[in-house]
């Protein structure tokens, strides 16, 4: 209708006749503070269910050694009946244990990938964009949780399938699921807090293998603290994982937990891990 | 410190920037200033400081504040702001192997606050102005090193940064590859008008593809203008019957010093060490 626009004037021999890329002419609008920080977890999560989607292998692979525990360690142990449980199965006792263990081995793997990212320029160009480096952080954090929990329905129909008495209260599996990213988080965080420390790969697969078991028998998701030696017992108090298979047996079992105080002990860690991980990211940038 | 009369017409401005690795003065006093809508070429050998200063342009290196200096705002004060003019492309060939070329583009495209009612349009276009709309739905990983170049450019460009820094943009492409960046590059400046800052140690294609050139040699600019005015500010210095290119201006001015290895930026081997470990 209007003529406003000078038409373009009419180019003969042009070699690339595509449309004009107009949006590209405008910078987008500044969204406003608040709401940039979610939508940068936001695009790291959807970059994570992406890459999911793309190559399933790594959530095939890592089924396995889950259903192992379950299958010959909860199997075996269930007919000993050496650990006392409260008077659940040994099974029952073992599955939630078993998913904060697998959602564990996936989060401690993010200090790998940012190194790796780093070394390739992804990390680079990703601090060059207008995301402060804690939204940065907390988007990988919470792309962890994403994964762990992809991770825990699996466990989860394993175990179901074994036989173990879950619940399926839905507004518990979304306690469940609350409680898996922020043990992820806090564990991705502290991967990436030690990323920020040593810097290289070859040293990080190394402190990760180091740490990943001692955290794992350190805590209650094999036995209960009471059996525990004192000094143990001590590990597993200051131990998150600890607290995450308390609430996940909690949430799954209807056993007694302490919900409120594992929560609070989660959210806590996953914050304090976010604001040490995003202190030492500059490290991995210069 | 006074910035130029209209400090809008200044794409970047340094002014003494300064910046060292240990006791290694990478940046040495840099004076620099890039005029908007030009393309500015910074060249120089490995470690003559180049990447050093583009990380600081780009925020990635802390400087003390009054340094430099983005379309008037601060590095050091305004990081967020200045990172919002910017398209950066690092000298590695970074996209994320795991994703799709359009899942690449629409990760920059989220985090630059493309509206989710125009996102898919713009990495569209983003990627039809580098020639990978057909590539678009592969997977990163089977693109060829100058179609992850393109996608680098794509993804720089989602956001319509008004300077785009490109470091090494051409490095380690065969022939074919390099003239396709550099034609992407041209086009989009043309279309666009916006600022190119580009470093290289090419000096063919300083020649050919930029405005003006500043030859950098140990962290300062030993000598800025355009290709042609550099090259005749070189002494005639007779029976040479072909005409001086812009490497016998960067001899003139770098002088023998170039010859001497000692100026290597050991940032430069570290990087090379980390892409060897990478490749195996």
């Amino acid at each position: 209708m209007s003529d406003a626009p000078a038409a373009p004037p009419r180019v003969s021999a042009e070699p690339r006749p595509a449309a004009e890329p107009r949006l590209l002419f405008t910078a987008p609008p500044v969204r406003p503070g608040w709401r940039q920080a979610p939508a940068r977890v936001g695009a790291m999560c959807v970059v994570e269910l992406q890459k999911l989607r793309h190559d399933r292998t790594e959530l095939y692979t890592r089924a396995v050694q889950p259903a192992l525990w379950l299958l010959i360690f909860g199997e075996t142990f269930t007919r000993i009946r050496a650990i006392p449980t409260g008077g659940i199965p040994y099974l029952d006792y073992l599955a939630p244990g078993i998913i904060a263990q697998s959602a564990m081995f996936i989060a401690i793997f993010y200090g790998i990938m940012i190194i790796w990212e780093r070394d390739s320029g992804v990390l680079t160009k990703l601090l060059v964009t207008p995301t402060p480096r804690a939204a940065l952080v907390t988007g990988k954090a919470f792309a962890a949780g994403v994964k762990s929990v992809i991770q825990a329905v699996v466990v989860i129909v394993i175990a179901a399938l074994l036989g173990v008495g879950l619940t399926w209260n839905p507004l518990r599996l979304l306690g469940v699921a609350a409680v898996v990213v922020l043990g992820s988080a806090f564990f991705s965080c502290l991967s990436m807090t030690i990323a920020g420390v040593v810097l290289t790969r070859d040293r990080l697969m190394g402190i990760g293998q180091a740490i990943t078991m001692p955290l794992f028998f350190g805590s209650n998701a094999l036995y209960p603290v009471a059996v525990m030696p004192g000094w143990l017992r001590a590990i597993s108090r200051i131990n998150p994982l600890s607290y995450q298979v308390d609430a996940l047996r909690g949430l799954l079992l209807g056993v007694h937990a302490h919900l409120a105080a594992d929560f609070g002990v989660l959210a806590l860690a996953a914050a304090l891990g976010i604001v040490s991980a995003s202190a030492l990211l500059g490290r991995l940038a210069r | 410190m006074t910035p130029p009369s209209d400090p809008a017409a200044e794409a970047v401005g340094c002014t003494g920037l300064i910046y060292s690795f240990g006791d290694t003065r990478a940046v040495d006093g840099l004076e620099l200033s890039v005029r908007a809508g030009e393309v500015f070429g910074l060249l120089g050998p490995n470690g003559a400081g180049k990447t050093t200063a583009i990380r600081a342009i780009t925020t990635l290196l802390p400087v003390p504040a009054g340094m430099v200096r983005v379309f008037g705002q601060d590095v050091a004060r305004d990081r967020m702001a200045v990172r919002r003019l910017l398209g950066y492309v690092p000298q590695q060939l970074s996209a994320d192997s795991g994703l799709t070329g359009r899942e690449n583009v629409a990760l920059f495209a989220r985090v630059f606050d493309v509206p989710r009612a125009e996102r898919a349009e713009r990495v569209a276009q983003a990627l039809e102005a580098v020639d990978l709309a057909d590539a678009a739905d592969r997977m990163a990983a089977t693109y060829s090193g100058g179609m992850v170049r393109r996608l680098e450019l794509a993804q720089a460009l989602v956001s319509a940064p008004r300077l785009l820094i490109l470091d090494e943009p051409t490095i380690g492409l065969d022939p074919i590859a390099r003239t396709g960046v550099w034609d992407r590059i041209t086009e989009i400046r043309t279309a666009t008008g916006m600022t190119v800052l580009v470093t290289t140690h090419y000096m063919d294609e300083a020649d050919q593809y930029c405005d003006r050139v500043g030859l950098m040699h140990q962290g300062r600019i030993r000598a800025l203008g355009t290709p042609a005015e550099l090259k005749a500010q070189l002494p005639a210095d007779g029976g040479t019957a072909t005409p001086p290119t812009l490497e016998d201006v960067f001899r003139h001015f770098a002088g023998s010093r170039l010859d001497k290895p000692a100026g290597e930026d050991f940032r430069d081997v570290r990087r090379t060490r980390r892409t060897a470990s990478r490749v195996g």
